[in-house]
């Protein structure tokens, strides 16, 4: 018998029995879409956060402050006083890798002209602080360090602060807003970033010189983090290493002490996410896979359920002609087209899932063409290895009891 | 006249448990071509087991069997499935047609499994065996739109279609009633006429009587092998008016 009558007779069995046919096929859909969706979506969301990384930089440098044990008692990081002023000015005179370092410190608050308002957090950073978050002044100018050493009640705004306290259209410059109650005069706009990838609005920011957000209005004499610049990625982990020693002599730490910042660099954070959220979209495909799975085994029920109804069709195949052979392979094609073409609506449907889901979440629309490919085996593999007891059940009966079966 | 079916001390033995049952107890019969011979015997004669036997659908304990000439003890389970594809055509009670399927798809069965049919001869053949049991006006109807008597004319036409050289016919008017068995039985008539041999397995004597020669089996011996004075099933179902 060969293969083309083969796929026929399969085929038209098939065709005998839609409805459970696409019940069955249902399993496979929903295993090999999810599987499909799960691995693309991961791997969408992974390459959102990569590029929102780079856009800040890959040659930006963060110190942050971490959690320290005091006397025993573990302080958590927001109540850490160890990073000040001093630190930069340290880091700027001695680190030889950096280009530009500011402090930051981050106040959050309402922003008010007049009748508007709108609820926002101001950040203190010295004048090297635009250049170290890339923005740029479309009007206006930035603050410089006498503004900074002068504590002066000044700011620079970004476009979405601009739009929501000057609904008017009025220009915003040399205008006076209040922040928690006390006024700021406006001297640069920036320009407009737009959103970054995980959809937050990037020019929804004022930065004022750090020393007045300290005194003025947190009244705090450290600062929250650091921010600096290397010279070029290349030499951001150079950098790196000298800003943990010059941190490290200045905090006067000793070689057996823990540091009490946290010096990280873009390229790490980068690595970071992309550690977690490959193990996330791992996690998600062997999820998946257990529907998968879930669905071959459904094949084999329902393959099991055939052969037992179709006892007399398989005698009487046997009473005209059809050999073991034959049979077995009828039943198992069955098995395969189901699984294949679930197979392939399963793969057009993940498609469309993740397709939908990186439109809806703004992410880049990845087609994970070694999910497919997998997907597509593992479907002819469900197909052969569920279907393979069932049809050896159907080839070896006795066509004489299978003819008298009732 | 070539001999179709040749058996030479036929036996048949079977283990139920560890107790053996003998169902055939060395038979011997010749059926040559043309002929058209009924099988008759109560439950339990040894008929169905000699059927499967004749029909190749198994092997007997010893003694030797011959179909056209082809000694079937020898062969192996799948020769015996082209034996049955090419020398062979069932007519069963229940008519065996796969649901949901055409008639004429019905019919080309058999030769979905002969490789050397084309798709196209396939066809052409599956219609001409459908004209031949007068059905070319239902090809395209499904069992399920067939009467009894149709159904069991789809199987004839399928059980011709490999132009076997006998066919074998298991109380093929057993669901039947009384009118459409004879119609049954006169098609039998018409086919053996045109040169098929024949033979009919069933325990009714009224439909014995249509074919031309009677093997009667009991407990697995043959107590009677003779012709009989054939009736025609036409005949009878006109001057009964059934």
């Amino acid at each position: 018998m060969n293969i083309l009558n083969l796929f026929k007779i399969a085929y038209k069995a098939l065709l005998r029995n839609k409805t459970r046919a696409f019940l069955t096929m249902l399993g496979i859909i929903i295993g090999i879409a999810s599987v499909i969706a799960m691995v693309s979506i991961g791997q969408s969301s992974s390459q959102s956060i990569n590029n929102q990384i780079s856009g800040m930089g890959t040659n930006l440098i963060m110190v942050m402050r971490t959690s320290q044990r005091q006397g025993g008692v573990n302080v958590g990081s927001s109540n850490v006083q160890t990073l000040k002023a001093s630190d930069v000015d340290a880091i700027r005179t001695q680190a030889k890798q950096i280009s530009a370092v500011s402090p930051l410190v981050n106040a959050s608050g309402q922003l008010v002209n007049g009748a508007n308002n709108w609820p926002g957090s101001m950040q203190g950073g010295n004048s090297e602080l635009l250049s170290i978050r890339k923005y740029s002044i479309a009007s206006g100018t930035n603050f410089t360090e006498q503004d900074v050493r002068n504590s002066a009640k000044i700011c620079v705004v970004g476009k979405t602060v601009v739009d929501n306290l000057f609904p008017n259209g009025e220009n915003p410059l040399g205008k006076s807003i209040r922040f928690n109650k006390i006024p700021f005069k406006i001297i640069g706009v920036l320009e407009s970033k737009g959103q970054n990838q995980m959809g937050q609005d990037q020019d929804d920011v004022v930065i004022a010189p750090y020393t007045t957000v300290q005194k003025r209005i947190l009244a705090i004499t450290y600062i929250h983090m650091i921010m600096a610049s290397a010279r070029s990625e290349e030499t951001a982990n150079e950098a790196t290493d000298e800003i943990e020693s010059i941190l490290r002599s200045e905090h006067k730490l000793k070689p057996a002490q823990e540091s009490d910042f946290d010096v990280r660099t873009q390229q790490e954070m980068l690595e970071m996410m992309n550690s977690v959220t490959g193990f996330l979209t791992i996690l998600l495909a062997a999820i998946a896979s257990i529907s998968l799975l879930v669905g071959g085994i459904g094949i084999m029920n329902i393959m099991y359920v055939t052969v037992t109804e179709r006892i007399k069709e398989i005698g009487l195949r046997m009473s005209i002609g059809a050999k073991n052979k034959d049979i077995l392979l009828q039943f198992l094609c069955e098995s395969i087209i189901l699984s294949l073409i679930g197979g392939i609506i399963g793969i057009l449907l993940g498609l469309l899932i993740s397709y939908g889901a990186s439109k809806g979440l703004n992410w880049p629309y990845i087609v994970s063409v070694p999910a497919v490919g997998m997907s597509f085996l593992v479907c002819a593999a469900t197909g052969i290895f569920f279907g393979w007891y069932p049809a050896k059940k159907a080839a070896s009966l006795d066509p004489i009891n299978a003819l008298r079966y009732e | 006249m070539s001999e179709i079916i040749q058996i030479k001390q036929l036996r048949r033995t079977f283990l139920v448990g560890s107790e053996e049952v003998h169902a055939l107890k060395g038979i011997s019969f010749t059926i040559h071509a043309g002929e058209f011979v009924s099988i008759m015997g109560t439950s339990g004669s040894g008929k169905s087991t000699l059927l499967n036997v004749l029909g190749c659908l198994d092997r007997p304990t010893s003694g030797e069997y011959f179909i056209d000439g082809i000694a079937v003890s020898e062969r192996t389970k799948d020769e015996l499935s082209t034996l049955r594809n090419r020398k062979i055509g069932f007519v069963f009670q229940s008519y065996n047609l796969l649901p949901r399927t055409s008639a004429l798809e019905n019919v080309e069965l058999p030769l979905l499994y002969n490789t050397t049919v084309s798709g196209k001869e396939r066809k052409e053949r599956a219609i001409r065996a459908l004209e031949q049991v007068g059905l070319q006006d239902r090809m395209m109807h499904t069992p399920n739109q067939l009467s009894g008597g149709q159904q069991q004319r789809v199987a004839i036409a399928r059980a011709l279609v490999n132009d076997p050289v006998i066919l074998l016919a298991d109380e093929a008017t057993g669901n039947l009633d009384t009118r459409t068995s004879y119609e049954i039985m006169s098609l039998f008539q018409q086919l053996n006429e045109e040169g098929k041999t024949i033979a009919f397995v069933t325990h009714e004597s009224d439909i014995a009587a249509f074919t031309g020669r009677t093997i009667q089996l009991r407990d697995g011996h043959i107590v009677k092998d003779s012709p009989v004075e054939t009736q025609s099933a036409r005949e009878v179902i006109m001057n009964y008016e059934l």
